[in-house]
């Protein structure tokens, strides 16, 4: 029993750990191509870098046919835009002072942030 | 490699979308199979993405061509008109419902003999030989369910769960697959687990999956409607466009008609972009726009709007916005982002569904903890289906549609009567006016004043005078001159020249016609002039009192008439007033006027509070007085000298009046000049309001309640413990709930006026 308990325990550690704690890697928009995809409930890449002061494009592919991704909002950007199933769309990102800028979808399912800076 | 002339149409990129590349060896393959194309000048294939970009100036379908002879498929990605990606996103949302639905059907069809086996008293536990290979059969065909059914929950979750991120289908794996799993270990190693405990649920497996699919797929439906208004907005725009070029008569697609392009519309045809008419006369129904259910009357120089139709006559216009710059695309463009936006209200349960997922995760744990530690026998099984049970009810879904799906069908409600709302927060904002100050000219009158009154000296006639007075102010900017031209315009009286044109400011203006000397002005210059006025001077007293502006007009120095200019009230604004007061809200009226003038129409409309004389920068401070009374104040306003009052009212709205729509400064646009937006305004936003709250209290009361009653709080008390079944029906209808809840209010009317 003393071990179930523990290892009960150390599963809570490890969720809390997963999903609060653990920073993910994150991308740098490049000259290059870089496309969001919006794929089995995720995007990927979800953490993106883009430089301060310059505004940019993002390129969003959705892949997911859930009524719920196809609705990208960047709150604090006051953004929000549909995204057409398997059909590139690109988003104008004006310049931003550096902070953290949450992506999501409609329901906060999918979720992704732009770092800027 | 194309040969290059002279005449090269410029290159553009194209995206392409490859499908069946399922190595990086074939990244080098389909990249040389679309170099090869001609007038391709680069092509760059992101295999993370499957994506491709070509630069150059080949066609689309020759790109296609040239992977698909590779041996891999692709498709275009492109951007593409709303119209278009409307009807495919119905065809794509379509064949997901299909999807859902066969899937649901396969499910069930395990699930459903398997639960009334189960209810009538079946054996569901693992003793003899017999039944464990029975049980084994039925265990791999509920794999094929999960395989076939559930493939999409398992792979979003092991994604998300790679991206350190939990959702949905999180929870639903993870509540399938422990209860899979425990099945399977009962049936083939039985001796592990406790006799007591050697339960099998794969009826319950197969149920959730059939269920939630078919919330999902229903979901899906209820959703469609949600849009229902954007969908008919969208549905105004024409598709082509009359337009002639060259002489030449030509219909081209909407997309390609230009700023100052000559179109032709005949009657019954909708108007497809915004212009001024140049040629003919008509009446165009403006309702679908404005909510203003009567025609209105266009002729030359008027302005025309995308997407209203044209009724009687044939006339030609110039383009003056065409594309995206339409009044018609801005609206749509408007409440598409308003119908993405959250009030305030919504925010609780945007910050709770952020760590909804990974806390119902913990708490399925520690729930199974508690019975394995304290549970009666057999608490493995107990423990087990709390667990499940615990992360199949749990539905972070409800909680994130609460608000937009409200939102979505408010809004859109609200733009259907002419009322153009900015954002989520103006929505909730708007629910609370409790004080509105409206603004005089413009809002609670026309704004253009009229010739109400021409009372005649004896020698004179009605006709002779405005005939005079209208030639006389012809060469006058002044507001009311235009008022008294406008007048005898409309009379069809001709004037005639006029000569030695004198204004004298802040008075009057005098000029010689017809060899007569002429002198209009105010009571003052007439007197200066030694005018005989006689009892006029009463009749003009009573004049003002009623909150018209009355001048005296005299030939050769001999009074001739009193012309009085109103500027007349809108029809409806007493009613429209009324449901304001009626529904509880101060109103308040503010004006440049002076203070006769002001009491005059505040006592016609009903307004028991006004302030005159304002200057148009006290109108910011008026609002603030009024807020500091502690009033949410709503302001209306149709000028520019209202912008900062506008803004820093709690909610600003402005008179559009149809055309010209003032986007920018308003928290909430009526596109029709009638005060009943306002009241129309308040009472959707009051009616979404309640909406959100019934989906978040709902919501909140669904998880707060359900997540400890599938966890077995209370077994200790009644001995009762949820079924996973049920809590997968109660998840996957919970969501359905919230929809067509939000959908009710599509059926919501403003009081009938």
């Amino acid at each position: 029993m003393l071990f179930i308990n523990i290892a009960g325990i150390t599963l809570i550690a490890l969720i809390v750990w997963w999903f609060w704690l653990y920073k993910p890697q994150q991308l740098k928009l490049g000259e290059g191509d870089l496309v969001i995809a919006v794929e089995n409930g995720i995007y990927s890449p979800s953490r993106i870098k883009i430089p301060e002061g310059k505004p940019v494009e993002l390129k969003f592919l959705r892949k997911d046919q859930s009524p719920c991704s196809e609705t990208l909002l960047i709150p604090k950007l006051e953004i929000s835009e549909t995204l057409p199933s398997n059909k590139l769309k690109q988003i104008q990102i004006p310049a931003l002072e550096p902070g953290e800028y949450d992506f999501h979808c409609q329901m906060q399912m999918y979720r992704g942030k732009l770092v800027v800076g | 490699m194309g040969v290059k002339t002279e005449d090269v149409s410029s290159s553009s990129i194209e995206e392409l979308i490859i499908e069946g590349a399922g190595c990086a060896s074939c990244v080098g393959k389909i990249e040389s199979a679309l170099k090869s194309v001609s007038g391709v000048e680069n092509a760059e294939m992101n295999f993370a993405q499957r994506t491709v970009s070509v630069t150059g100036t080949a066609s689309p379908s020759a790109l296609v061509k040239a992977v698909e002879k590779a041996g891999y498929s692709a498709k275009v990605a492109t951007s593409q008109s709303g119209d278009d990606a409307l009807a495919e996103k119905e065809q794509a949302d379509w064949a997901y419902y299909k999807r859902l639905m066969r899937e649901m059907t396969v499910a069930l069809s395990l699930g459903v003999p398997l639960m009334i086996y189960s209810l009538l008293g079946g054996e569901m536990t693992v003793t003899t030989a017999t039944e464990r290979v029975t049980w084994l059969v039925v265990g791999i065909l509920t794999l094929g369910v999960l395989y076939f059914s559930g493939k999409h929950f398992f792979v979003g979750a092991w994604q998300s769960l790679k991206n350190h991120s939990a959702n949905m289908d999180t929870l639903i794996a993870l509540g399938t697959g422990t209860a899979w799993l425990y099945s399977m270990v009962v049936v083939l190693v039985p001796h592990l687990v406790p006799e007591m405990a050697r339960h099998v649920y794969f009826e319950a497996t197969a149920m959730i999956i059939g269920l939630i699919n078919l919330g999902l797929a229903l979901e899906l439906k209820a959703r469609g409607r949600t849009s229902e208004a954007i969908k008919r907005l969208i549905g105004l725009q024409a598709k082509t466009a009359r337009v002639i070029r060259d002489d030449k008569q030509l219909d081209i697609a909407i997309e390609d008609v230009l700023e100052e392009d000559v179109v032709r519309v005949r009657p019954g045809e909708k108007i497809p972009v915004d212009g001024k008419v140049i040629e003919g006369s008509t009446t165009v129904d403006e309702s679908m726009l404005t909510g203003e259910p009567m025609p209105v009357e266009k002729s030359v120089g008027d302005d025309v709007v995308a997407g209203t139709i044209n009724k009687s006559g044939s006339f030609l216009f110039q383009a003056t916005r065409v594309g995206k710059d339409t009044a018609l695309a801005q609206i749509i463009n408007m409440v598409k982002r308003a119908q993405n936006s959250k009030p305030p209200i919504g925010r609780l349960a945007d910050i709770i569904s952020a760590y909804f997922v990974p806390v119902v995760m913990i708490i399925a744990v520690i729930s199974a903890l508690a019975w394995l530690n304290f549970g009666p026998e057999p608490a493995l099984a107990f423990a087990v289906v709390s667990a499940t049970t615990v992360l199949i009810i749990a539905c972070p879904c409800a909680l994130g549609l609460a608000t937009p799906m409200s939102v979505m069908v408010g809004v859109g409600k609200a733009a259907e009567a002419g009322v153009l709302i900015r954002n989520g927060e103006a929505l909730q904002t708007a629910s609370k006016v409790s004080a509105m100050i409206l603004d005089k000219t413009g809002t609670i009158t026309l704004g253009s004043p009229k010739v109400t009154d021409v009372l005649v000296a004896s020698e004179y006639d009605e006709q002779t005078v405005l005939q005079l007075a209208a030639t006389l102010e012809s060469g006058s900017e002044h507001p009311l001159a235009q008022a008294i031209v406008e007048s005898a315009r409309e009379r069809g009286i001709e004037t005639t020249k006029v000569s030695n044109f004198n204004a004298i400011a802040g008075h009057g203006v005098e000029a010689k016609v017809d060899g007569k000397s002429l002198l209009f002005g105010n009571e003052k210059l007439l007197r200066e002039r030694q005018v005989e006025l006689g009892n006029f001077v009463e009749k003009a007293q009573g004049l003002a009192a009623e909150a018209k502006t009355p001048m005296y007009f005299a030939v050769d120095n001999e009074l001739a008439a009193i012309i009085a200019v109103a500027d007349p009230i809108k029809e409806d604004s007493v009613a429209a007033i009324k449901r304001l007061q009626d529904n509880g809200v101060r109103v308040v009226m503010l004006t440049g006027d002076n203070r006769a003038t002001a009491e005059a129409v505040a006592e016609k409309v009903g307004i028991k509070e006004f302030f005159a004389e304002v200057l148009p920068e006290e109108k910011s401070k008026k609002v603030q007085e009024l807020q500091m009374e502690g009033e949410i104040v709503g302001m209306t306003g149709d000028g520019i000298n209202d912008a900062p009052a506008l803004a820093i009212a709690n909610v600003g709205f402005a008179i559009g009046t149809g055309t010209d729509v003032a986007i920018e400064s308003a928290d909430i646009t009526l596109m029709r000049g009638s005060l009943h937006g306002l009241a129309d305004a308040i009472a959707v936003s009051k009616a979404t309001l309640r909406n959100i709250k019934q989906n978040l209290f709902g919501a909140f009361i669904y998880n707060v309640a359900g997540i400890p009653f599938a966890a077995g709080v209370l077994y200790p008390f009644l001995g009762m413990l949820l079924s996973p079944v049920i809590a997968g029906a109660a998840m996957a209808f919970s969501s359905l709930t919230v929809v067509s809840n939000a959908n009710r209010l599509r059926f919501f009317k403003a009081k009938k006026h």
